[in-house]
């Protein structure tokens, strides 16, 4: 049992690691595109992000440091071992440990630079992982007690999506997935755009392939929380998948459009925001499970 | 192919002008003309740029912050002197403490005059350094290949 759960995973992350970077690369080009048009211009061709990464690899090669190419080589192993074990069906409690893990590698590699505006961008980081982390862990909870698992394929064994019964929680992971997109008005560490106040925070010190790599973390990573989000409208019955794709489509839509109309705030409100709304949302729809 | 072409990304740096050729090159990347319909984004940072747009003429003061900037982008790179103060000093060419235009502190690869340059310039300005782009990431893998 546990040789074949092993081997899913592997298979899993290997073609995660193939499938999810194209996906999130075409991702990030309609994101880009759509964003253009909301605010009146043409915007780039559809395969940008793939050029901008390709020209990232044929950059100079240079580094503050020798161990700051090897921590993000790290957050991107684990970000692809995250989306492998949640996309061949693994424990979704692990998956989040994983996830966050890479977060934690992608802070080590901004701090062990030594800029002062890394630092920032690493400190902003960390108080983003403290502000999603109670929501994401309390989404695996209420996942477990809507399917009696915490594996991710027993979503597939429901008579109704999760959402069903599970909606509050729905509307929580919403309001942290802002903050896990890096969207605009959490974008507190680093934004895709970066003539903003701190000069792109964590990646400040980061450049040519190393700066490629991150960019395909952030692909990979987006088609995990994807995923998350899928995962609420999957049930046992035929249009499932399906469902869980229109949901997809609705819910990246609306983060490009709150990112193009909210400006960032402080880490203050996001970190308040963020627990009051996973211990609002998240706790009173675990409770009502629970207690009812 | 080289990919060098396909993402310009520029940083901005006032040296001394009078913001003129500053506002030009903010509007050229505004919606009117969407400098990212050919991938240039304006980055805020040398360590991510390729293209390096210089406004206003070089001085004892600023000097030392342009060669800075230069140093700390990656090769391949451009220079681009935006206005005819980055160009040749301009008006201001005979001022007690001007040197003279960028060129007098680092290598320059495209000149755009102009007072104040016009966006369509820079945009004309900016492809041709696109192309120079092209020529040195090439001349950058024959020397890796040869090497």
């Amino acid at each position: 049992m546990i040789e074949m759960t092993l081997l899913t995973t592997l298979i899993g992350t290997l073609l995660f690691a193939l499938v999810a970077p194209v996906v999130g690369c075409l991702l990030a080009g309609l994101d880009r595109i759509i964003s253009a048009r909301m605010q009146g211009r043409v915007g780039p061709p559809l395969l940008q992000p793939y050029y901008d990464v390709r020209k990232l690899f044929e950059k100079e090669r240079a580094s503050v440091n020798a161990v700051e190419r090897v921590y993000v080589g790290a957050a991107l192993l684990f970000a692809v071992l995250a989306g492998g074990i949640f996309f061949s069906g693994g424990n979704l409690l692990l998956c989040v440990f994983v996830i966050t893990l890479s977060s934690l590698f992608f802070i080590m590699a901004a701090y062990s630079t030594r800029s002062p505006y890394a630092e920032v961008g690493a400190a902003r980081e960390t108080l983003q992982v403290m502000s999603y982390e109670p929501m994401v862990l309390l989404m695996a909870v209420a996942f477990f007690q809507v399917t009696g698992s915490f594996d991710v394929a027993a979503a597939f064994g429901l008579t109704h999506p999760a959402v069903c019964t599970i909606g509050l929680v729905f509307l929580g992971v919403l309001f942290i997935l802002t903050i896990k997109l890096r969207k605009s008005p959490f974008d507190l560490a680093l934004s895709h755009h970066a003539h903003q106040e701190i000069v792109r925070g964590v990646t400040t010190e980061m450049s040519g392939p190393t700066l490629g790599m991150v960019e395909i973390m952030h692909w990979c990573e987006n088609v995990l929380f994807m995923g998350w989000i899928g995962l609420f409208f999957v049930w046992g019955g035929p249009l499932s998948l399906i469902a869980a794709l229109i949901a997809v489509v609705v819910v990246y839509f609306l983060e490009i459009w709150i990112d193009n109309n909210f400006a960032r705030v402080k880490w203050q409100f996001m970190f308040k925001s963020a627990w009051l709304v996973a211990l609002v949302a998240g706790g009173v729809n675990i409770a009502v499970l629970a207690f009812l | 192919m080289a990919f060098a072409s396909k993402s310009p990304w520029v940083i901005h740096y006032d040296g001394s002008s009078c913001n003129g050729c500053d506002i030009e090159v903010l509007a050229t990347l505004c919606p009117g003309f969407d400098g990212e319909r050919f991938g240039v984004i304006n980055t805020g940072n040398p360590k991510h740029a390729d293209i390096f747009l210089v406004t206003g003429s070089v001085n004892e003061q600023n000097i030392g912050v342009v060669r800075e900037i230069y140093e700390q982008m990656l090769e391949p790179k451009v220079v681009v002197a935006c206005g005819i103060c980055a160009c040749s000093g301009g008006v201001f060419h005979d001022c007690y403490n001007v040197i003279g235009g960028v060129d007098k502190a680092i290598p320059v690869d495209v000149y755009a005059p102009g007072c104040a340059v016009r966006p369509e310039q820079l945009i004309d300005a900016i492809v041709a350094g696109v192309a120079k782009l092209d020529e040195k990431s090439a001349a950058m893998k024959a020397a890796k290949k040869g090497a």
